[in-house]
């Protein structure tokens, strides 16, 4: 169990390509970070820093109290579960769970126990002979799993490693992953490029993008105040709406011929300054025409989603989504009124995507 | 549509059952002249059928030898194409399985220079550079020598290339693993680059055993003592003989003995090949 902190980590390759950018961020004790951001972000990159598979350019990297730059993947007492699992084809699950331990010179006893109670957590106790190739999807995951949970390492570094599962059953490793992390205590970090498996897993959510990082919080704070327009639109689904307006005074902002109120606006901005309005589609509400603040949003379709419905449309020429619970809405082409609560309006810099919020 | 499949199948069958014929007839008949005397192979009215003389023409070609060119008993050529065919086989899969690794794995300045310099050696085999190669290995006082016969054999790329090729379709993942699971290069390359190598080795193997038993112009060189003969060398000096008649039955002897090595590679082989086949997945 260890505190992991990265102090200004930069990682520039060969020829000059900074796939990380100057990165600093600590993850506590038994902590949950989930790394997440469209591909070539340089999230598995930072990972692989971590891990000791790349290079660190500069920047330090440390595990409990101990800088770990210099230190070979093997002695940082990580352990790490790769997206195509990487389960030694030519061993037996046990094998594969126990070739750390041997390689360590760890007894013969206490590998064979701690092989069992892994396999018994994972309950793969009964594939234990078999080899990599006679095992579905979700079973070499387990084993993948496994082999990290039989070193007792100080942090476990996941990379996307549900992505080659299928959806039904990546939703159920996902709690399994959550549950065991929790009854082990092991810090770990995470890395996706799904929104959905970042909000759900994390205690610690890390937003980046271009190799920076964009916001780091708990991910109902980055969900309720996103940091920049790319956070906003990359974490929620479907994505917040970004529409163009401008300032119209304290608080209140304008969009196209309506005005409505932002309660987090910045106060110091110029009265007709240039803003992008944010709305996420499950805020939207249903007003009725002439409602102050209420806007005029042209249903062009309508999906289906079961328990929601998603609205297709444009709102003051722009393309436009509103999520509504099945049945709320009489499901209808034509033109709605619609208005938000002005907690949830959230504002943007058109130029730098930065928030515009009270701090 | 309706095929007259039955029909098919006779016409398939007729035409592999001719093509085996055509095959194993000259093997068949290799076999029934060294089972006949010497003066019934030679009056060219030999039948199709085994004769009584099997066990006295292997007998006497294995341990005592023929009477006129080649003088030694079969047994110590067969034991010289042995050793060769084996150092040549195995010699080339320890050299490239370790060059490949090197240049797949490591990075070294001139790796690809390294590379390039191995694979052009394809375009050198030993019949292009021939007098250079003797004169080494003559200079190296190894005329006459198992380590004459095999190293100049042992230099080229194809096995490199063969295992370059294989190891770049292993996922770097599992290097990482590895890495992640304390092994070291050498371990690595132990416990898990030679494991899911078996396949590609047993090919290397057959191929190189095959091409090492078949060698005739460089054994022909680099041996000059009857002791040190290899049995391809053997049956053309029994049978191109200048003031004596050829002893067909004993040639023919010898060619069968020569042929049931390599088909033993093979068939042995076979086994771990398919079975490679069949279960390798990376």
């Amino acid at each position: 169990m260890a505190q992991v902190t990265l102090n200004n980590v930069k990682k520039v390759y060969a020829g000059g390509v900074e796939a990380v950018k100057g990165v600093t961020f600590d993850i506590p004790d038994g902590g949950f970070c989930v790394l997440v951001g469209p591909s070539g972000c340089g999230k598995s990159t930072l990972l692989r820093m971590v891990a000791g598979l790349e290079t660190i350019t500069s920047g330090e990297v440390s595990i409990g109290s101990r800088t770990v730059n210099q230190v070979e993947p093997a002695d940082r007492d990580i352990a790490m579960v790769f997206q195509n699992y990487a389960l030694y084809p030519h061993m037996s699950v046990y094998d594969n769970m126990a070739y750390g331990l041997r390689n360590r010179g760890t007894p013969k006893h206490e590998i064979e126990k701690r092989v069992r109670e892994a396999a018994k957590i994972l309950a793969i106790e009964t594939l234990l002979e078999r080899r990599p190739r006679q095992l579905s999807g979700g079973q070499r995951q387990r084993v993948a799993m496994g082999r990290a949970i039989v070193r007792k390492p100080q942090v476990f570094l996941f990379d996307e490693p549900l992505s080659n599962l299928d959806a039904k059953l990546r939703v159920q490793m996902r709690v399994e992953i959550k549950k065991l992390q929790r009854a082990l205590g092991v810090t770990a970090i995470y890395v996706t490029h799904d929104q959905v498996e970042a909000m759900t897993l994390s205690d610690k959510l890390v937003v980046m993008n271009g190799g920076q990082v964009e916001q780091i919080g708990l991910p109902a704070e980055v969900y309720r105040k996103p940091a920049s327009k790319f956070v906003a639109t990359f974490i929620g689904s479907p994505p917040m709406n970004i529409l163009p307006g401008a300032v119209d005074g304290p608080g209140i902002v304008a969009l196209g011929e309506a005005i409505i109120e932002a309660r987090d606006l910045r106060e110091d901005l110029a009265e007709g300054a240039p803003v992008e309005i944010g709305l996420r589609p499950e805020d939207i509400e249903i007003a009725s025409e002439g409602q102050a603040g209420s806007l005029p949003f042209d249903v062009e379709f309508i999906e289906e989603l079961g328990a929601t419905q998603l609205f297709h449309g444009k709102l003051g020429g722009q393309p436009f989504v509103m999520q509504a619970a099945t049945g709320e809405v009489s499901a209808q082409e034509g033109r709605l009124w619609i208005a938000v609560d002005p907690d949830k309006v959230h504002v943007f810099d058109p130029k730098t995507g930065v928030r515009l919020g009270k701090g | 549509m309706v095929e007259d499949r039955r029909l098919g199948d006779l016409i398939a069958y007729v035409i592999l059952t001719i093509g085996v014929l055509i095959v194993a007839f000259p093997v068949w008949l290799t076999f029934v002249a060294s089972t006949w005397d010497a003066s019934t192979v030679i009056n060219g009215q030999m039948p199709l059928y085994p004769g009584p003389y099997f066990f006295e023409n292997y007998n006497r070609i294995l341990f005592v030898g023929t009477s006129s060119t080649t003088r030694e008993p079969v047994i110590g050529m067969m034991f010289n194409s042995f050793v060769m065919a084996m150092a040549i086989a195995l010699g080339k899969i320890f050299i490239s399985v370790l060059s490949a690794y090197a240049v797949v794995y490591y990075r070294f300045p001139f790796r690809m220079a390294a590379f390039w310099i191995i694979f052009i050696t394809l375009m050198l085999p030993v019949e292009v550079r021939i007098f250079p190669t003797f004169k080494i290995v003559s200079d190296l006082r190894m005329l006459d020598t198992y380590q004459g016969l095999a190293v100049p054999l042992i230099a080229s790329a194809t096995g490199t290339l063969l295992f370059r090729q294989f190891f770049m379709t292993i996922p770097d993942e599992l290097l990482e693993a590895s890495k992640i699971d304390g092994a070291g290069p050498f371990k690595f390359f132990k416990d898990t680059l030679l494991p899911l190598s078996i396949t590609t080795i047993a090919a290397l193997f057959v191929i190189q055993f095959i091409y090492g038993w078949n060698q005739y112009l460089w054994p022909l060189l680099v041996t000059t003592k009857d002791s040190m003969q290899t049995i391809v060398i053997a049956i053309k000096k029994m049978i191109v003989t200048a003031d004596a008649l050829t002893e067909w039955q004993l040639a023919m002897a010898t060619a069968m003995l020569a042929m049931l090595p390599p088909v033993f590679v093979v068939i042995a082989m076979q086994r771990l090949f398919v079975k490679g086949l069949v279960e390798t997945e990376k």
